[in-house]
């Protein structure tokens, strides 16, 4: 376990992420691609802050900022998955054509 | 490298939690069922937190824990609720664009990866007499509080915003008015009929129209 290997380990997440977020047709599936990448930018935080980062706590607080962040996006996710479903009976990506409300 | 001084024990276990993270990562969009898809996330986050917990931040590896099991328990809820498919009792590949979100992919690994193999990163291990819960609670309690109590804000305004974004009472009248299911085909006739309003205030207003 070394910084380039966790470091390797969080490109492949953010790798996988990267894909589904581009590809799936499902709203949540999609939102599951941004997780993926999410978890990867924590382990390479958590890695930076345990190999380079002598153990400053800040490097602890950004994890917990993106822990943060990544509930933002599934809250604000969810309510607009509702929000389209309420008004276009749509749960995937190519149903919505417009901004209308 | 005093405090990084870790035996072959975890070297063998970060292979298999790094191997389970990235095979569960990927089976998350290579299986049939949604609600599987959920639980594969899950996985792929727990191998992440429990090897984040192998680096010492013990906190940030069991909120992870905490925080994901929730979040994907949500997530398989709302894969039965509204989701076509959720038990994978039909194949299912539903994807876009797959080409370039594959070569996407493929390219933000490998520039990321070439930057983890090349660039050289400061050597600087936790100390060994850093208590990693302790120093973390100081530090969202302490220096940088504003940064902790800017996060619970931003967290009540998105409680906020997703009750006005998914009320029933949309903010241009009932949110279900004249919703109508897509087509089968692009630009096809809808797949059905307009959504009945359960609300009993949608259901007045509806009456009202007949007569």
């Amino acid at each position: 376990m070394t910084l380039t290997t966790l470091l390797l380990l969080a490109a492949a997440l953010i790798g996988i992420g990267i894909y589904g977020a581009l590809s799936q047709q499902s709203f949540v599936m999609l939102m599951m691609g941004l997780e993926l990448i999410l978890n990867g930018v924590m382990l390479a935080a958590v890695a930076f802050w345990a190999f380079s980062g002598a153990g400053v706590p800040e490097g602890q607080l950004l994890t917990i900022i993106v822990m943060a962040v990544m509930a933002i996006e599934m809250a604000m996710g969810f309510a607009l998955v509702v929000a389209a479903f309420r008004g276009k009976q749509a749960d995937m990506t190519e149903s919505l054509t417009g901004l209308k409300h | 490298m005093e405090s990084m001084n870790h035996g072959l024990g975890v070297d063998i276990a970060f292979l298999l939690l790094a191997t389970l993270a990235v095979v569960t990562g990927w089976r998350v969009f290579r299986t049939d069922s949604m609600v599987r898809a959920s639980f594969f996330l899950l996985v792929s986050f727990i191998a992440v937190g429990v090897i984040m917990i192998l680096l010492a931040a013990e906190y940030l590896g069991v909120a992870m824990f905490f925080m994901m099991a929730v979040e994907m328990t949500v997530m398989a809820l709302f894969m039965v609720m509204f989701m076509m498919n959720p038990a994978g009792l039909n194949p299912m590949n539903m994807v876009h664009q797959e080409r370039i979100a594959i070569g996407a992919g493929v390219a933000g690994f490998l520039i990321l990866g070439a930057m983890a193999l090349l660039a050289t990163f400061p050597d600087q291990p936790v100390p060994a007499g850093l208590e990693p819960v302790r120093s973390l609670g100081n530090e969202m309690l302490g220096e940088s509080m504003l940064i902790f109590e800017s996060a619970g804000l931003v967290l009540l305004t998105t409680m906020i915003g997703v009750v006005v974004l998914s009320s029933h009472r949309g903010r241009y009248g009932a949110a279900a008015e004249g919703s109508m299911p897509p087509g089968l085909e692009p630009g096809g006739d809808p797949a059905g009929k307009p959504e009945e309003d359960e609300a009993g205030e949608g259901g007045h207003h509806h009456h009202h129209h007949h007569h």
